[in-house]
């Protein structure tokens, strides 16, 4: 075996989009030595990607905001499941956050008195999104690349050596969290994609930032790095994960040509003025508010196309309902025949607003379509349908410091979970990155900080470790049975796209348990060609064993949850139960001990429910009793200040 | 509506390689990207490519197609005759590591030798005011997604290796344009622009601005500008007192 690669750190980031940076930033602020380790190039994240904006209720455009809205509007949007504690730091501490930014050299659009302008976006009461035009990740994800190298460059003028505290590790894979004898964090283990070298890092406390799950979909807006691998570290390393039944798919995706299916188109179109429309010309949206908003959305299309420049005395237009719904709706719609050629519906922003408007709003949404679709949206309606975009299920963490059940492990951002409950609003995730990536650094900080002694990393483990990698090289007893990652990887896609979806029945998940049983099987005779240097046959032979364990996780408990809610949608039981509202469902690593050796690659999960704690009676004063009696059962609102009727 | 289409792709890695040629599906809509994935996955499993989002948005996936420096994404395959013979090869200014995958350490190098954005140490988190019209030209030139094809274009390091340790390139001298011209940054950044970075160098070619796939007038916007200003300071020193002076308030 070849020699491997050692490096000790403080505080070891896995995941270099904004939760990673944000986390990182903090942990070397407070004196640590920290390192950053990201399977792409520096800056290239998948935070790079989002278009729309940053959610922060700064009041600069409406100054009715206030965190207490926000906070309302989050909880709305996740349908009461979310963590109400993490909502509430988010709600309170994203303007902070924001503006911090501008210290970092950001420079977000203006309003007329010079202060960050913030746009409309579905779920969202007044206008709360930050952004620069549609490139806003792009923004945020350079402001923190250029403050570590900040960060870098004083140390760098204090001794001469820009990475003394501070290191980025890119295009380096982790494969393994590392732990020691008493289950304390250790480290990681990985490989560096360029060489295919292993590495060790050692280091007392790993905040997991790895993004999510997307890849696992065949028609999903994510990039080839949304593999679950953060979930699946945790999952190996002995944490839970929750909430994971719960997927976002965003409704307005490209659909053509094939090859840029689902790709994003983003809310902030809707957000400016862009209206829905199916076949017959028809606003359909109209038909689609659900019960528990009636009376918070525009009831005709006058009164929405009001509400763009008079929001006191109109209501918003059900274009701009939180996205499960719009997604179901465009569903429907096209099922029901009143789809577009290619299968999508149409999104209308030529006829409402001049081009050259169109073209300073969106520019890059104008530059995708005609570079890629050769559509001119200024002058013709785009083609949109659901894709897969966003898991709001991920790691177990404390709300306050992103602290794991396991001691040293830590997690923000998208692969942690609670936040956002059953559904994310847009923009609540650029916002939730820089929150608890904060909270994160933070939290690990501190750990590491109070340690007596560092716990120190197993031979034995990186030996296995090694071994689990390097098996792809090996054929299989019977050259016959060899599995090819590329095929095996389509296949997952199309079971978890076609029976884990947007709508989803009891034998289609059945089903889908059942094929990845057998995709389990089968991993076991993958195997590659070539060499260990930069070969993405290898590199996706081993983000395999993650799309499975995060699939199962899924399937498993979407088939639980007996109810509809949020990004989690049953055909066999269509409606809200309450009873279903403080449970969540909890996965973990099946402690069967006689389960067969290969299962050492991709550990089999179960999944157990388990309750929510109630919302403090201070925050739960803040809704309506009329509101809250929609989501919650009687007994469960005792505590609410307008009487809470006691249960029937 | 698909044909086969004819390919020619570097392959090899620091210590050599060649051009190999390929026969592969192509279908409608594709970009050379797509087809590179298809030989991925039904000949060449380790073909190695960098990409994310291939929407013309994270700059990964930069090359040289038919010896023109493109992103892999953003190519569609309808801007090539079926019969064409199609040639990716990596980009030629930085090492290769393999295949189309380039080292370009360099710019992450140069990027840490541009001193990072200095607010009025007085002024707080919050208190930021500025207008849209002045935020704009700054903005313009943060729509960099660091692709790195205008480095790999400018015939100062392309052509000449040797210049790589005195010259920051295109992309870089625009943040250093990018910061001057912030209107809340406060450091002076233009005698190093022409002393530390290298801007002399540039001849305003404009072959830069010609590859840049966000569309950014880096030549006419960034570096003349910059251009400008050094050549203020030279011949009126009062200017240059003086603005300092103003600038710092
Ligand atoms: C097209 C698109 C548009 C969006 N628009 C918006 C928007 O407008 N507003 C909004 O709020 N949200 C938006 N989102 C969602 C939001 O962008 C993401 O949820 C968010 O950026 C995730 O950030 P993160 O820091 O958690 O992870 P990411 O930015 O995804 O970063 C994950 C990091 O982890 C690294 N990593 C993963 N696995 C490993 C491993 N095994 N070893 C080492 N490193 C690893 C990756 O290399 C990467 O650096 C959008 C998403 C998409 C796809
Ligand atoms: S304009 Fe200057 S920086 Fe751009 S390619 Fe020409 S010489 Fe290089
Ligand atoms: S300026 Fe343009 S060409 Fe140069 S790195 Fe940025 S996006 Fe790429
Ligand atoms: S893959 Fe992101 S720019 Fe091409």
């Amino acid at each position: 075996m070849t020699e491997t690669e050692r490096h000790d750190y403080d505080v070891l980031v896995i995941g270099a989009g904004g939760a990673g940076l944000r986390a990182a930033i903090e942990a070397r602020e407070r004196g640590l030595r920290t390192a950053i380790v990201c399977k792409s190039l520096f800056g290239k994240a998948h935070t790079v990607m989002a278009e729309g904006g940053c959610a922060a209720a700064m009041g600069n455009v409406n100054s009715n905001d206030s965190w207490q809205v926000h906070f309302r509007d989050t909880m709305r949007g996740g349908k009461f499941l979310n963590s109400w504690r993490m909502a509430e730091l988010h709600a309170k501490e994203a303007p902070d956050r924001v503006w911090e930014l501008e210290t970092y050299g950001a420079l977000f659009d203006r309003t007329d008195d010079g202060r960050i302008h913030q746009r409309n976006f579905g779920g969202h009461t007044y206008p709360r999104l930050a952004h620069v035009g549609d490139r806003t990740g792009l923004e945020l994800i350079r402001s923190l690349q250029q403050r570590i190298v900040a960060l870098q460059q004083e140390d760098h003028a204090a001794g001469g050596d820009y990475e003394a505290r501070l290191r980025v590790f890119a295009e380096c894979t982790v494969t393994e969290i590392l732990k020691d004898d008493d289950g304390a964090i250790a480290g990681a283990f990985g490989y560096w994609r360029e060489s295919g070298r292993f590495v060790v890092f050692s280091a007392p406390a790993v905040i997991l930032a790895t993004g999510g799950i997307g890849k696992s979909f065949q028609v999903t807006s994510n990039s080839w790095e949304y593999t679950g691998d953060g979930h699946a570290l945790a999952l190996r390393a002995g944490a839970n994960l929750v909430d994971m039944e719960f997927v976002q798919f965003h409704p307005t995706g490209m659909v053509w040509p094939p090859s840029v299916k689902g790709i994003l188109v983003t809310e902030g179109v809707r957000g400016d003025g862009g209206v829905l429309k199916n076949s017959n010309g028809d606003r359909f949206m109209f038909g689609y508010v659900p019960d528990v908003f009636k009376g918070q959305y525009a009831q005709s299309e006058d009164e929405a196309d009001r509400w763009y420049d008079d929001q006191e005395n109109n209501r918003r237009t059900p274009d701009l309902l939180p996205r499960d719904e719009v997604a179901r709706a465009i569903n429907t719609e096209v099922k029901e025949g009143r789809g577009s050629p290619h299968g999508g519906v149409y999104l209308d922003i030529a006829s409402r607003m001049p081009s050259e408007e169109i073209q300073r709003r969106l520019p890059s949404m104008y530059h995708q379509f005609k570079e890629l679709a050769d559509v001119d949206i200024t002058a013709e309606p785009m083609e949109v349908g659901p894709t897969c975009h966003y898991v709001m299920g991920g790691i177990e963490v404390d709300p306050d410091s992103g602290r794991s059940s396991v001691p040293g492990l830590y997690a923000a951002g998208e692969c942690a979970s609670g936040m956002h409950g059953s559904n994310r609003l847009g923009g609540n995730s650029l916002s939730d990155l820089l929150v608890f990536g904060r909270r994160a650094g933070l939290g690990a900080a501190g750990h590491v900080e109070s340690l007596e002694r560092r716990p120190a990393v197993r031979d034995r483990d990186i030996a296995a470790a090694a071994a689990t990698a390097l098996a792809p090289f090996d054929t299989p007893s019977d050259p016959a049975d060899a599995e090819n990652p590329y095929t095996l990887h389509s296949e997952l896609q199309k079971a978890m796209n076609d029976l884990v979806g947007i709508i989803r029945t009891e034998a289609e998940m059945s089903e889908a348990l059942d094929r990845l049983g057998k995709l389990r099987e089968r991993l076991r005779d993958v195997v590659v060609e070539g060499h260990r240097q930069y070969n993405p046959g290898w590199h996706l032979a081993l983000d395999l064993r993650n799309m499975l364990m995060v699939g199962e996780a899924v399937a498993t408990s979407a088939l639980l949850r007996t109810e509809s809610r949020g990004g989690h949608t049953r055909d066999d039981y269509p409606t809200l139960d309450p009873a279903w509202r403080r449970r969540v469902l909890v996965t973990h690593v099946t402690e069967d001990t006689d389960s067969p050796a290969d299962d050492t690659v991709a550990p089999r999960v179960d999944v157990e429910p388990a309750e929510r704690t109630p919302m403090r009676e201070d925050l739960l004063a803040l809704f309506d009793l009329e509101e809250l009696e929609k989501y919650y059962t009687g007994g469960e609102l005792a505590a609410h200040p307008q009487g809470g009727r006691s249960a029937p | 509506m698909s044909y086969t289409g004819r390919f020619r792709v570097w392959r090899g890695d620091t210590d050599g390689g060649a051009l190999q040629d390929f026969e592969v599906e192509v279908n409608e809509g594709e970009v050379v990207l797509d087809v590179l994935h298809r030989l991925q996955a039904t000949q060449t499993p380790d073909l190695a490519v960098r990409w994310n989002c291939k929407a013309g948005k994270c700059g990964s996936c930069s090359a040289e197609i038919d010896g023109r420096p493109r992103l892999l994404c953003m190519t569609r395959m309808s801007v090539f005759g079926t019969d064409d013979v199609v040639t990716v090869t990596p980009m030629r200014t930085f090492p290769v590591i393999r295949d189309l995958v380039t080292d370009v350490s360099y710019n992450y190098a140069k990027a840490r030798e541009v001193p990072s954005f200095t607010p009025p140490a007085d002024l707080a988190p919050g208190e930021y005011r500025m207008q849209q019209i002045d935020v704009e030209r700054s903005q313009e030139f943060r729509k960099c997604i660091e692709c790195f094809l205008c480095q790999d274009t400018c015939h100062v390091v392309r052509d000449h290796e040797e210049n790589k340790e005195a010259f920051a390139g295109p992309r870089f001298l625009m943040r250093v344009a990018e910061l001057e011209m912030h209107p809340l940054d406060v450091a002076d950044r233009v005698p190093a622009a022409q002393e530390e970075h290298g801007l002399g160098r540039c001849n305003i070619t404009k072959c830069c601005t010609e590859v840049c796939p966000e569309g950014i007038k880096i030549t006419d916007n960034a570096l003349i500008p910059m251009k400008e200003r050094v050549a203020d300071r030279k011949y009126d020193p009062l200017v240059w007192l003086g603005r300092t002076i103003s600038r710092r308030r």
